[in-house]
């Protein structure tokens, strides 16, 4: 279902077409980096910490080099050393000096899977073999687990050289930063308040679950050149990280990207890649390495786990006055969690005149945290969404109609500052609130429904993209972007829909780093903002020159030369007969030789993201078990390129964060040792735990953007863990305040309200 | 002028003010003029020449896109942020 603002008359552009890529991959013949196979491959494995929090002592390695099969074992030893600074490596800031540690341990193993050392074999049996021919000493450390265990004074301390601003650079710590956002008086707010609500929540760390394991095949050759096959987010990241990691010149580094089967954010760094092609450079061989489900789930970036205290007042009338929220997410081993963007979403969907945030990254023995669709936002929401839920219950106002007297529109100034342009939140509430769903009533015993919006910034960043015209008509769409969500068929329909071309005659492709100009990673809901923006540019170029070559045909001026619905002719008079695309095409070597579009973008302009989501969930009394009957989700999603894509987008991150609600969570045991490390204990939502997820695309244009896109991946996961709290509250009473809301943890809160209120009833008596 | 928007913790530099104004066509003439008037508030913002890797800067509602480059005009506001990742 779309309800449409933009009001254009497109051909492409909003139509289902069947993705470019699709054949290959129902067919089995898309290849992934697993896939990839080359003569004389060697296969490498990571030898990992069995600690959590452990001196490296030492690590000898003879054994298992005198293993027959072997033909490499490395150790941090044999990376450089880097400078423990902030620097940009592509579009991310990182430690290197972190970066590097993560990859191979240098002096500490600082979570249960740190990589430690890894081998090149003759086959992957042999590799495992030698593994366990490596002896290391450890000195064990007491593990530091959670965020108020690492924060208490005189915690052990993970990283000895880190510092914050506030503490000096004298004093040893786990928070690596403190983060404040402030605006008017809170204290002065919440006076004015009539109603104020009060929480402290915690979410678990979770994993993104992509389906394919990370995996690389590196191969460095005799004249210094490297080149590397993997499954990743965005080659060029790859090959900033690389380079710097292993002190090569980008230049010399190529990265093809394969196919990708899931990254959800998790694919914007590098685990085995520096490792590849190290061992390949040692070796002389291509080297592949292919990570177990239980190495992605131990030593690969989860979110944050998270504490939120969450703070709000209202009057009695509806309208929020004071919010004052403090946040501490676990960064993992190394600094940089999604605190600071958590801090930045946590109320920005409503006007609220004084505010004061607290963020804190801190470091655990856990492993470093990578992005997650919308890093730092879902967290937060769950805690604020569900506190505006209980005051808009105080106030007695329907919790969509409390939304909307708070709702943040154009002009409402964010968290951070800036006051927004034209956004689509008022837009998606009223979307529920018109809703089938719900204007349906909901009946049953122990069932109840929720609702909570979220808001994601989006990116922009670097893209280029070329459209070249081929002599039979055809065109092929060149971008560095990697296809995670369907953006290839996006990117092919933004070029016919310029072109006036068939959609089936435009071939999007992705190119490797050597083919294409940079383009930053697929992340941030950028890639169909953004590089579809470069596309339109070179669609657009390319068309320019078309018509130019029409005018030579005709002999006019390029002006005189109109085009529309694939159709160019003269602006006035006739004498010409208009030609085709396809009829002028194998023309171009008589008319000055081959055409390409070209364009890049340094995108600015970009359109946040709003989304508001709909549960209906039944609750078993017996056991706590939560079936989720119903859900709807209404998202600004700007302008649908794909409509079937866009649905696909908002599905998926609605059932990530039901999943997020209700199950998933990395479990350490005391000695900080993940317990759950496969899908069968990490219990990600399946398609029999969900219904159809119903979808509302309110369509709000990006402004500044020529087509008016916005990006849509990464929103729709904020909103549900709240929507099904609050549905949980509404089937129980009982305010769920920690993810997940698992059925043993919701059986003990609904038995702590049953025994509470079996002593009210007593005392009654 | 310019008016800039201080973050909360820089507001150490600006003797608790939020919002300060600024000379320059850019922002990197921008923190300068700061500097003369905040000692101590450029080390906070710059780092090599250019804008720290993990701050973003706002002009006119817009991320900048050209770090100590990035375009001012005497009516713009700026603010300054944590650069955003996203997933």
């Amino acid at each position: 279902m779309a309800a449409s603002t933009n009001g254009h008359d497109y051909k492409v552009i909003g139509t289902r077409p069947i993705r470019h890529d699709g054949v290959d991959k129902v067919t089995g013949r898309a290849k992934y980096g697993a896939d990839y196979s080359f003569p004389g491959m060697l296969f490498g494995k990571v030898l990992r910490s069995p600690h959590a929090h452990a001196l490296i002592k030492s690590i000898k390695v003879d054994k298992a080099r005198a293993l027959p099969g072997v033909k490499a074992v490395v150790t941090s030893a044999d990376l450089p050393e880097l400078a423990d600074k902030m620097e940009a490596a592509g579009e991310q800031a990182i430690n290197l000096a972190h970066l590097s540690a993560n990859i191979l341990a240098r002096g500490k193993a600082l979570y249960d899977g740190h990589a430690i050392a890894a081998v090149a074999a003759t086959s992957s049996h042999i590799a495992e073999e030698a593994l366990r021919l490596i002896e290391v000493e450890y000195e064990l450390l007491p593990p530091v687990m959670s965020v108020e265990d690492a924060m208490k004074p005189g915690a052990p301390v993970l990283l000895p050289t880190l510092r914050n601003k506030e503490d000096g650079p004298d004093k040893e710590t786990n928070v690596a930063a403190h983060m404040q956002f402030k605006r008017g008086d809170v204290a002065e707010g919440f006076k004015a308040a009539d109603f104020v609500v009060e929480r402290e929540f915690k979410t678990a760390m979770v994993h993104q679950g992509y389906i394919e394991p990370h995996n690389a095949v590196g191969i460095y050759s005799a004249d210094g050149h490297a080149t590397i096959y993997c499954s990743t987010q965005g080659t060029f990241v790859v090959r900033s990280l690389c380079s710097a990691v292993l002190g090569i010149a980008e230049g010399k580094i190529k990265v093809v990207p394969a196919e990708i089967g899931g990254g959800f954010g998790g694919k914007t760094t590098v685990y085995l890649e520096p490792l590849s092609v190290l061992l390949s450079k040692i070796t002389g061989h291509p080297v592949k390495l292919v990570m177990t489900r239980g190495e992605v789930l131990r030593a690969t970036g989860p979110t944050s786990g998270s504490t939120i205290r969450c703070k709000m007042g209202a009057t009695k009338d509806g309208k929020l006055v004071a919010a004052q929220c403090w946040l501490a997410y676990e960064a993992g081993a190394y600094p940089g969690s999604p605190v600071g963007a958590g801090a930045m979403t946590i109320v920005t969907p409503y006007n609220i005149p004084n505010i004061l945030i607290d963020a804190y990254d801190v470091v655990v023995n856990r492993p470093k945290t990578a992005a997650y669709r919308a890093p730092g936002a879902t967290n937060a929401a769950m805690a604020s969404e569900t506190v505006v839920d209980e005051l808009a219950e105080k106030c007695g106002i329907d919790p969509l109609e409390f939304r909307l007297k708070n709702a943040s529109a154009e002009g409402t100034p964010q968290t951070v500052g800036p006051p927004f342009k034209r956004i689509g939140f008022v837009e998606t509430v009223e979307a529920i609130k018109n809703s089938p769903h719900y204007k349906s009533k909901l009946t049953g015993p122990n069932r109840g429904r929720g609702v909570a919006s979220g808001f994601w910034f989006n990116v922009g960043l670097q893209s280029s993209a070329t459209v070249n015209i081929h002599t039979d008509g055809t065109v092929s769409v060149v971008t560095g972007s990697v296809d995670i969500g369907g953006t290839r068929a996006a990117q092919a329909m933004i070029a016919a829909e310029v072109l006036g071309a068939d959609i089936n005659d435009v071939r999007p492709i992705v190119a490797d780093t050597d083919s294409i100009g940079h383009t930053d990673v697929t992340g941030g809901s950028r890639t169909a903002f953004a590089t579809g923006w470069a596309v339109y540019d070179a669609a657009q170029d390319a068309l320019r020159q078309l018509k130019e070559r029409v005018a030579k045909t005709w002999e006019k001026k390029p002006e005189e030369v109109a085009f529309a619905n694939g159709l160019f002719s003269p602006v006035s008079g006739n004498g010409v007969k208009p030609m085709t695309l396809k009829q002028l095409a194998p023309r171009l070597a008589r008319t000055g030789g081959p055409i390409v579009g070209r364009a890049t973008v340094n995108a600015r302009g970009v359109g946040p993201a709003f989304a508001t989501t709909l549960v209906d969930v039944e609750v078993d009394p017996d056991t706590g078990k939560v079936k989720i009957l119903r859900v709807t989700v209404a998202q600004d999603v700007g302008k649908a390129i794909h409509p079937a894509y866009v649905e696909g987008q908002m599905q998926g991150g609605t059932a990530q964060g039901i999943g997020w609600a209700l199950n998933e969570e990395y479990f350490y045991d005391e000695k900080g040792v993940l317990r759950n490390t496969g899908l069968l204990d990490y219990r990600m939502p399946t398609c029999l735990d969900l219904p159809e997820m119903e979808t509302i695309m309110v369509e709000v244009p990006t402004p500044g953007h020529p087509l008016g896109i916005r990006g849509v991946g990464e929103v729709p996961i904020v909103p549900p863990p709240a929507a099904v709290a609050n549905a949980i509250y509404r089937a129980t009473g009982v305010r769920m305040l920690e993810l997940p809301m698992s059925p043993p943890r919701l059986m003990k809160a609904m038995l702590k309200k049953r025994a509470a209120g079996d002593s009210q009833a007593a005392a009654a008596d | 002028m310019a008016t800039v928007v201080i973050p909360a913790l820089l507001r150490k530099f600006t003797d608790g003010k939020d919002r300060v104004t600024a000379n320059g066509r850019n922002f990197g003439q921008l923190v300068d003029d700061l500097e003369r008037q905040f000692p101590g508030l450029r080390e906070q913002l710059i780092e090599d020449g250019d804008v720290k890797p993990s701050i973003a800067v706002s002009i006119d509602g817009d991320m900048g896109t050209g770090g100590v480059l990035e375009p001012v005009r005497e009516s713009s506001e700026v603010f300054i942020l944590p650069a955003i990742g996203g997933g």
